[in-house]
């Protein structure tokens, strides 16, 4: 009897596990190639959430079916890495990461040539889209995607933490360290600054920081400069506010959703970060310092404040896609000016000038984060990672003196041996 | 098989008449019966095994890279020649396989008999404490890495506060560059335990009573009844116990993946091979080198294999 049992929990115990994995098999429908249909694959995103909203009305308006398929940021890479690589014409549309990707997907001949396309319609206005945004989704002159979304770094502050030791909101790097200094010493509990962590992605929000001391990743002809004097100084410094400063125990894997919710839990009084996360810091539902965050433009170093202003993500018609007309139907309603419009007061910063000028678009923001964006805006700097094809192992040589500051190694040795391998990377890309 | 052997007359029944085409095949269906009954095996090995395994030998021998679709030149075996000669991340990588496999088994298979023994007898309540045990069995990898990785955040995680109830410091757990692979088995042994215990239960339970008890007779002591009667008695049960939980140790991807991410963490602390081969192809579109640091992934786990299975056949003699 007892034998018979115990097979029985065997049995069940594998048909569970077989189960669980079919389960993760993924369906795609063939036949939906009909040229009524538009599949579109899209992030985990507060736009996204947006689009999904409305798309009944696009559908109502096209006569077109759109099938949608949302995935997070990591699984969207793959999804892409196996789908596009594969020549699969499952996709139509397609939002990506252009600084991340664009380089990669294009010489690749992943996404279609938008060119043409992008000209076709006046009212729908190409013109209108700023000028960063449109350079970073451009590759040898032709349109490869249309910016949907842009990003630029600004400081989250505790306005309640500031006014209880009597500081004033840091305009400059040296007033920031100071200021990030008296908290953690009045308070031991609290971080006086958090920011991400992890050696890959620190990479964009440390790229700030590199621009404001007056470095960058590589030079006009291409070189490597992360061994710059300049480089050098911003490694240390931001290594440094972190390690010195920084949460005890600080992990050095931290993302956005890490460092953002050391933030939000109350447990720091200053964090850099993109500002098109804002809403995760000002939503009372998600954050415990909801009414007391402020926000401000990054503090200037010796060569200003120069935070990165790009667009974090856009949208692209797959190459092999049967179906590219529809595609940009669909494009074209996404991205038109009521629906940037409306992202926009989301919560979304959108790419169009259009929006930006007009009071509306800037009504649902808090005042003290209209202000930075528009100071960021003006001073950015297009790129916030190192702009070349196989950027995933880019990041990772450029973001290795980061983690040796934050944990108290040798950061000019660090960068030293980061400059030699990210230009054995450089001179490897040109082959 | 001669009961089988009727259609034999066929042939000759059809002599007189131009052969029917339903009459062909089951012709020659007879005559082919034994590759007709295995063609659907075999065509399922060879498309999803053979295929994908000649195809990532054929990667291995090229430059591929940024598209699979993309020209590639035939470029022998340099792929391996840098594989093998990189000591910054495929040796340590190869270490850290190894040890966490090594570690992870040793402790499942030890706890694993541990538990087995005690649910070996009779006693109330053993359902409950059976299904209570092979919960974390069921449960997806990636969910038991999540829940295990806000457990040991080294800020607001449970596992800090718990130490810190008790006057014990903050540990960085996950975090920390030489605990992260540690915490990581940990999380294994936690979850895969169970299905040790599961297979060595159901050879505890196929031994017979009469060694044990002539031992008792002669009054040995439960050490010696389990270290001179039982262990012996059960090595080939645990020898595919480790076999099984081996060779799935050994391709640990999931709860790896889900703890520490790309690269396995910023220090590659807790990088194995299956996270190497990942980065490469995944992050950085390197196909040929990611493929021959799969072949050789394979080859480590085939001589694996190979060696607990000679083992294996020495301890049933």
């Amino acid at each position: 009897m007892k034998r018979r049992s115990i097979v029985k929990y065997a049995a069940v115990a594998a048909a569970l596990s077989l189960g669980l994995t079919a389960c993760s098999g993924g369906s795609g429908s063939d036949d939906a190639k009909a040229a009524g249909t538009v599949r579109v694959t899209l992030a985990n995103h507060v736009w996204t959430e947006g689009i999904k909203a409305a798309i009944p009305e696009f559908e109502k308006s096209s006569g077109l079916k759109v099938e949608l398929t949302q995935l997070g940021e990591d699984q969207l890479s793959d999804q892409y890495n196996v789908k596009l690589n594969a020549g699969s014409d499952e996709i139509d549309v397609m939002m990506y990461r252009p600084l991340q990707e664009g380089k990669a997907f294009a010489k690749n001949g992943y996404l279609a040539d938008l060119t043409s396309k992008v000209s076709s319609d006046a009212n729908w206005d190409w013109k209108d889209y700023q000028e960063g945004p449109v350079k970073a989704t451009t590759t040898d002159g032709k349109v490869m995607g249309v910016p949907i979304i842009t990003e630029r770094e600004v400081l989250y502050y505790r306005k309640d933490l500031l006014q209880a030791a009597g500081l004033e909101v840091p305009k400059t790097m040296e007033e920031l360290e100071a200021a990030a200094k008296a908290i953690k010493a009045s308070s031991p509990d609290t971080a006086g600054f958090v920011a991400r962590t992890g050696k890959s992605a620190a990479v964009t929000q440390f790229s700030s920081f590199l621009y404001s001391f007056g470095g960058d990743f590589t030079d006009s002809s291409g070189k490597s400069t992360v061994n710059s004097d300049a480089a050098k100084k911003a490694y240390a410094y931001y290594g440094g506010l972190i390690r010195n400063y920084g949460p005890a125990n600080v992990s050095t894997d931290m993302s956005w959703p890490e460092a953002m919710a050391i933030f939000t839990q109350g447990k720091a009084a200053f964090y850099t970060e993109a500002d098109s996360l804002y809403k995760n810091a000002t939503d009372p539902a998600k954050s415990k310092v909801a009414d007391t965050v402020g926000f401000a433009a990054l503090p200037a170093g010796p060569a200003g404040s120069k935070p990165y202003n790009i667009p974090s993500w856009g949208l692209a018609v797959n190459q092999a896609s049967g179906n590219q007309d529809n595609a940009w139907k669909f494009i074209q309603w996404a991205t038109s000016k009521e629906r940037t419009l409306a992202a926009q007061k989301a919560g979304v910063p959108g790419p169009r000038s259009s929006v930006w000028s007009d009071a509306e678009g800037t009504s649902t923001y808090p005042k003290d984060l209209a202000e930075a964006i528009a100071v960021s805006a003006k001073n950015g700097v297009g790129h916030d990672r190192p702009e070349v094809v196989t950027v995933g192992k880019a990041r990772e040589i450029v973001g290795e003196p980061i983690v040796a500051s934050i944990t108290g190694a040798d950061a000019s040795a660090a960068a030293d041996s980061a400059h030699e391998a990210f230009q054995k990377f450089l001179d490897s890309e040109k082959k | 098989m001669s009961v089988m052997n009727a259609p034999r007359s066929a042939p000759a029944r059809s002599a007189g008449r131009p052969p029917s085409m339903r009459g062909n095949f089951s012709a020659w269906s007879n005559r082919h019966r034994k590759w007709l009954f295995a063609a659907p095996a075999m065509i399922f090995v060879g498309v999803l095994i053979v295929f994908p395994l000649a195809w990532t030998l054929y990667l291995s021998l090229t430059d591929s890279q940024g598209s699979v679709r993309a020209a590639t030149e035939f470029i022998g075996l340099q792929n391996y020649l840098t594989v093998l000669s990189d000591t910054e991340r495929f040796w340590p990588a190869v270490g850290r396989t190894l040890s966490f496999t090594g570690v992870a088994l040793a402790c499942e298979v030890v706890l694993g008999m541990g538990i087995a023994l005690l649910l070996w007898r009779p006693f109330r309540g053993e359902k409950w404490v059976r299904v209570a045990i092979l919960l974390p069995l069921v449960a997806t990898p990636v969910a038991v890495g999540m829940m295990w990785r806000l457990i040991f955040d080294p800020n607001i995680g449970f596992a800090n506060q718990l130490l810190g109830m008790i006057g014990i410091p903050a540990q960085p757990w996950l975090s920390g560059q030489d605990t992260a692979l540690g915490t990581t088995i940990f999380m294994d042994v936690w979850q895969w335990t169970p299905m040790v215990v599961l297979i060595l239960l159901a050879g505890l339970t196929s031994l017979s009573e009469e060694p044990d008890e002539a031992a008792r007779v002669d009054g040995a002591n439960a050490f010696q009844r389990f270290f001179y009667i039982t262990l012996p008695l059960m090595m080939p049960t645990v020898i595919v116990a480790i076999l099984l939980r081996g060779i799935d140790a050994l391709k640990t991807f999931d709860i790896l993946y889900a703890t520490k991410g790309k690269g396995g963490g910023s220090f590659h602390e807790v990088e194995t091979l299956n996270v190497y081969a990942y980065g490469l192809s995944f992050d950085y579109n390197q196909y040929g080198l990611s493929s021959a640091v799969l072949i050789l992934f394979f080859m480590i786990i085939i001589g694996s294999m190979w060696l607990l299975t000679m083992r294996k056949k020495a301890v049933s003699k």
